[in-house]
């Protein structure tokens, strides 16, 4: 067990709490640099589809983790960072330009659909988020002018300040690079005026605004980062596949990214990457399960979903805090080892809440 | 001496009922002032419309001068005013820390691209909000508290954090819904201190809505008691206590058998 021994304000403002998660953090940087080396091509190329999706469960946990407002629209953003980001590439864009331009339409649109957060809540706010992302996807369709509706759009060659992203190698390089941005960007926030009005809003919108948070601003902050952050993962997206097309930004890929947050945790940037990786796993697991089991099970058409909603119901029903939770639990057993008890993560019983006004 | 805050001829009606009607009070700085009444006397009410969740139907609200009826609460707020909540609202998945740093928000000055970046400036901001919350810590003994879950807190040391989250602020005037209502009875006597030292060690006007007789007259200035939502009786504790209506208000109606002196500490 480690006790810390605090001696200045500055320890409390650090990302980094002690020498041991320095070690740990850098042996971890060690070993995903050296990722590409240690294994063959296809792994590199799913590792990359994790830092995508870890970056887009990095933007969508900022919203429905950290501010508490549900999201089942956010394919649509992820499909407003593809589609800006292929059209300007077309038009001779940098990267670099085309990157940031991305970010900024998802941003922007996020922060239009972030407008009826002000007024409605839950479920209200869900279907509100659910009719945006059907109208995105339909837009997409038909205006074919730019993004080439139903047959899709192809992207070129991609080349970063001169450096051509030409193997899964470079790729992967590119995407870890933005995903630690954008994860210390985060990170930033949480520790400073910003995040915490965010984390406010979520446990209680009445004492938030009595301690002087304009709920509509930061609802709509929110809105927007969450959005920018998933328009840079779409343009990832979109090189990642090199093809993009109306069908990959759907409602249902909308619920995936929901999914991920529960199984990896909501309400931690551990939880948006553990689920991304577990997310991405599952599936290579699935595909070389296929060929061990019987052909009346492994060929099922069903198979994946069938799996993937087991997977959902069981860490709703036995592991609420995600996968995020069960590694607190493993580490705290070996911390405290052998002195862990049974009940120390067991929920305290909530005290009665005041009627809400408004 | 000008009053901190003057509440003028405040009414708010909800459908037909009139919750509030006709209050009127004026708050002096550094005074302690208690509103009583029996529940549903329209007290917590009076302080939804001060702190600027409810609109007045009519009447109006001024602070240190300025009119804050339509106002909206984060304004209100910044001027000034906290507060704390009947049962309580603190940031349950948040440690107290965090918690009375949220308390620190009317006084940034950064804004979240600087956050986001992580900038000098906001990281000097940090540190000045992280030492005004550790006096707080200090003030209300909550060291061993700092950095605990809320959400694993006993309820006595919420009401205290929550009070602290409200300090935290550095607010002129403090509304204090009900600092004792589930509390024991050394807790309340310590919360009576607490209010006290708000009062004479920073500084701090006081307004609070509270049940514990006891307490309201161990620390109020001055009482207003309240019923149906209209004004019966302002002054001393010991003069609204004995006040005939108020007397009737809590007893229902004049009683032979009742001494008049003891009937509102009930």
């Amino acid at each position: 067990m480690r006790f810390l021994f605090k001696t200045n304000y500055h320890q409390d403002v650090r990302l980094f709490k002690h020498g041991g998660q320095i070690f740990w953090y850098a042996a971890l940087a060690v070993l995903l640099l050296a990722m590409p080396w240690l294994m063959p091509e296809y792994y590199v190329s799913q590792l990359v589809f994790i830092w995508i999706y870890a970056i887009v469960s990095v933007g969508l946990m900022i919203l429905v983790g950290f501010t508490g407002q549900v999201s089942i629209g956010h394919a649509a953003f992820l499909a407003m960072g593809a589609y800006t980001e292929g059209y300007l590439q077309q038009l001779g864009w940098p990267f670099a330009l085309s990157l940031t331009f991305a970010a900024l339409v998802s941003g922007i649109t996020g922060i239009i659909v972030g407008l009826p957060a002000l007024r409605v809540k839950g479920m209200y706010l869900a279907i509100a988020t659910l009719a945006f992302g059907f109208i995105v996807e339909e837009g997409v369709t038909r205006a074919d002018g730019i993004t080439g509706g139903n047959s899709g759009m192809m992207l070129g060659s991609l080349d970063v300040f001169g450096i051509a992203i030409d193997s899964e190698q470079r790729m992967y390089y590119l995407c870890l690079i933005i995903l630690v941005l954008c994860v210390v960007g985060v990170m930033n926030l949480l520790r400073s005026p910003t995040g915490r009005a965010f984390v406010a809003i979520r446990d209680s919108e009445v004492s938030a605004q009595s301690m002087g948070i304009n709920l509509a601003y930061y609802k709509t902050t929110a809105f927007a980062l969450s959005a920018a952050i998933t328009g840079i993962a779409g343009a990832l997206y979109a090189h990642k596949l090199r093809y993009i097309s109306p069908e990959q930004f759907t409602f249902l890929q909308s619920i995936e990214l929901l999914i991920i947050l529960v199984v990896g945790g909501v309400g931690t940037i551990y939880g948006a990457i553990f689920g991304a990786a577990f997310w991405i796993g599952v599936q290579q697991l699935i595909v070389i399960a296929k060929d061990w089991l019987p052909p009346a099970i492994g060929q099922q058409t069903g198979l994946q979903p069938t799996i993937f909603g087991i997977i959902l119901i069981a860490f709703i029903l036995f592991e609420p805090m995600g996968l995020y939770g069960r590694w607190l639990k493993i580490r705290t057993y070996f911390q405290l080892f052998p002195f862990y008890r049974k009940g120390m993560f067991r929920r305290q019983k909530s005290y009665m809440k005041s009627e809400r006004m408004k | 001496m000008k009053p901190l805050l003057q509440v003028e001829r405040l009414s708010i009606q909800f459908g037909g009922l009139k919750a509030v009607e006709n209050v009127s009070f004026d708050i002096w700085p550094n005074e302690v002032f208690s509103l009583i009444g029996p529940n549903g006397a329209g007290k917590t009410t009076i302080f939804n419309m001060i702190s600027g969740l409810y609109q007045p139907t009519s009447g109006f609200v001024t602070f240190e001068g300025e009119k804050i009826t339509a106002l909206p609460p984060y304004e209100i707020a910044r001027l000034g005013i906290a507060r704390t909540f009947q049962n309580i609202e603190l940031f349950e998945h948040a440690t107290v820390l965090q918690n009375l740093l949220v308390g620190r928000h009317c006084h940034r000055h950064t804004n979240w691209l600087q956050d986001l970046l992580f900038t000098p400036a906001t990281r000097r901001a940090e540190l000045q909000f992280r030492r005004t919350v550790e006096e707080v810590i200090e003030f209300l003994d909550l060291q061993h508290y700092r950095d605990q879950m809320v959400a694993g807190l006993p309820y006595g040391v919420r009401k205290v954090v929550e009070l602290g989250r409200a300090l935290a602020m550095r607010p002129k005037l403090l509304l204090l819904d009900e600092p004792s209502s589930g509390l024991n009875v050394e807790e309340t006597e310590e919360m009576g201190f607490w209010i006290e030292d708000i009062k004479h060690d920073l500084g701090i006007t006081v307004l609070m809505v509270e049940h514990d007789m006891g307490l309201v007259s161990h620390v109020s200035d001055r009482v207003l008691a309240l019923n149906q939502g209209e004004m019966l009786a302002l002054g001393t504790s010991a003069e609204v206590q004995s006040h005939p209506d108020v007397v009737e208000a809590y007893l229902g109606g004049a009683d032979e058998d009742q001494p008049a002196s003891t009937g509102a500490a009930a």
